[in-house]
């Protein structure tokens, strides 16, 4: 096995780790915004790491650069995206645990 | 591992047509809708047909969520409870679904080379298209040279799409009263849309014309070109995005485009040939093929993405108003 | 090489599976929301791997229109939520 190749797995692998990380997040977490931050960080991680994983499997050709132009965009949208979403949600009144049941977090602390 | 995934995606296609059934707001099951187009997307390019798949996703999930979700706001959320008995529906339903299964055991076996439709015309295409119009992308020699007569008619239909929802909904003027429209809060999106829209309309020209040697072409290209302005008039609102295109010009270049379609056919017959017939646009029989192909396509991009766009305004615009009121 | 880019494809299956589950059934609206975006942009990876896993590169035009159709429903289902109250 080549040297790129080892180095590819590797990155292909931690990017599903984080990928199922972060979608055991979007059920185990209690209120929407702690999901919303498991599901962003990871999407954002997990699509650096798989696309740099496959961006060495290419010869450095036209793939390359649709590869870099995918991740480019993820990069810039999927934050975004959750970022606006995060701020929706407040205003549209949504609350955190925290506020919601004061009480249930002392509780956790103690 | 082909028909493992087929088979994953289309469990998974199922499951969301069914959920889709017991859901009652209509929100969720414009979102889920959504969801389905993206999985028969995926479906069509897990069987290579990546054509069908650009154009499903573009379409499917893209421009009709958009229009629901616009549509939704005119209309209201909630599904109607129905108050009619279910049980002769289903039982047309089941009869119907039996006959099809039964008209299905007459098929041809699923992939085998000998059925019919791989004997009709497909081989034609395959062995005689890089002789006679020498594409790499066999589907655009298809699409726009063989039956390029379809595609004009397909385009015609574009076109009328739009003359039936403007004489529904028609473009409503802006009027002092209408509340200031954009996403005035999201302060980050503003910032991402002026990045993200100049490299969605070049990638647009790209597949508009790289469509000859890879998946796309003008109805692909027209579509996202159309997402990229509706993404301006979603973020900077509909006044805005009047002043880059208006409804008006968007109208002429629907019309234009179905027209340069049309000529380019007129023009070949004036050469001598049939309507159509790109062979007569040059010299060289190939060189003409490829000529009437970039011209073709170019009118059926400037269509659909003045169709595509002036529809989604008539919604937007009609939206606003049902806001004001 | 190909093996782990199949384990690859599965997992992300796996990871789109449960988005989907969490469309289907959602505490609130903005909940759905996320799964369907999650499902978009893991749709995307999901494309681009199949695509090297195949052989076909040309698959990537595809994953591009994924992202970018993902990210303007999104702008949409924001917009919308100006129009009406997203509580159900």
């Amino acid at each position: 096995m080549l040297f790129l190749d080892i180095v590819s797995s590797i990155l292909l692998l931690a990017g599903i780790f984080f990928g199922l990380s972060g979608a055991v997040g979007l059920f185990r977490f209690p209120d929407f915004f702690t999901r919303v931050h498991a599901a962003s960080v990871t999407d954002s991680i997990a699509a650096i790491l798989i696309i740099g994983g496959l961006l060495l499997q290419t010869s450095f050709d036209l793939n390359t650069a649709k590869l870099v132009f995918i991740l480019l965009f993820l990069m810039v949208t999927s934050p975004t995206a959750s970022h606006a979403l995060a701020k929706s949600a407040r205003h549209g009144g949504l609350l955190t645990l925290a506020e919601t049941r004061p009480e249930d977090k002392q509780e956790h602390t103690q | 591992m082909a028909e493992f995934i087929d088979l994953v995606l289309l469990a998974m296609l199922a499951l969301t047509a069914l959920r889709i059934i017991f859901l009652k707001d209509l929100f969720a099951v414009v979102m889920l809708f959504g969801i389905y187009s993206f999985l028969s997307a995926l479906i069509f390019v897990n069987l290579d047909a990546v054509d069908v798949a650009f154009t499903e996703a573009s379409v499917g999930a893209g421009i009709s969520t958009v229009l629901m979700l616009g549509t939704l706001a005119l209309t209201g959320r909630k599904e109607k409870p129905s108050t009619h008995s279910t049980l002769l529906p289903l039982f047309v339903v089941l009869v119907t679904g039996a006959a099809l299964i039964y008209g299905t055991l007459d098929m041809p076996p699923f992939g085998d080379p000998d059925n019919p439709v791989h004997q009709h015309v497909a081989p034609r295409y395959i062995e005689e298209s890089p002789k006679e119009v020498g594409l790499p992308n066999m589907v655009t020699s298809v699409l726009a040279s063989y039956r390029g007569f379809d595609t004009l008619g397909e385009t015609v239909v574009v076109f009328s799409a739009l003359i039936g929802v403007f004489s529904l909904l028609g473009v409503r003027r802006k009027q002092k009263k209408d509340l200031d429209s954009g996403l005035e809060s999201h302060r980050v999106l503003h910032v991402v849309a002026k990045v993200i829209i100049p490299l969605v309309i070049l990638f647009a020209l790209y597949v508009q014309f790289h469509g000859d040697f890879g998946p796309g072409g003008g109805f692909q290209a027209g579509v996202i070109a159309a997402a990229a302005f509706i993404l301006y008039a979603l973020v900077f609102g509909l006044p805005k995005a009047f002043a880059v295109v208006g409804p008006k010009f968007l109208q002429w270049m629907a019309a234009f485009g179905v027209l340069l379609y049309a000529s380019v056919g007129l023009y070949s017959m004036y050469k001598g040939g049939h309507f159509l017939d790109y062979n007569q646009l040059a010299a060289d029989p190939v060189a003409g093929q490829h000529y009437g192909i970039i011209i073709i396509e170019l009118g059926v991009g400037f269509t659909v993405f003045a169709v595509m766009l002036n529809i989604f305004y008539a919604f937007g615009s009609q939206a606003e108003r049902s806001n004001v009121q | 090489m190909t093996g782990i880019l199949a384990a690859v494809c599965i997992a992300i299956l796996v990871v789109m599976a449960i988005a989907l589950a969490r469309a289907f059934k959602a505490p609130t609206v903005y909940d759905r929301i996320l799964g369907v975006n999650m499902f978009g942009t893991k749709t995307v990876l999901f494309i681009a791997v199949i695509g090297f896993l195949m052989g076909r590169p040309d698959f990537l035009d595809i994953a591009i229109v994924y992202a970018l159709i993902n990210f303007i429903g999104m702008v949409a289902v924001l917009r919308f939520f100006e129009y009406t109250s997203p509580i159900e």
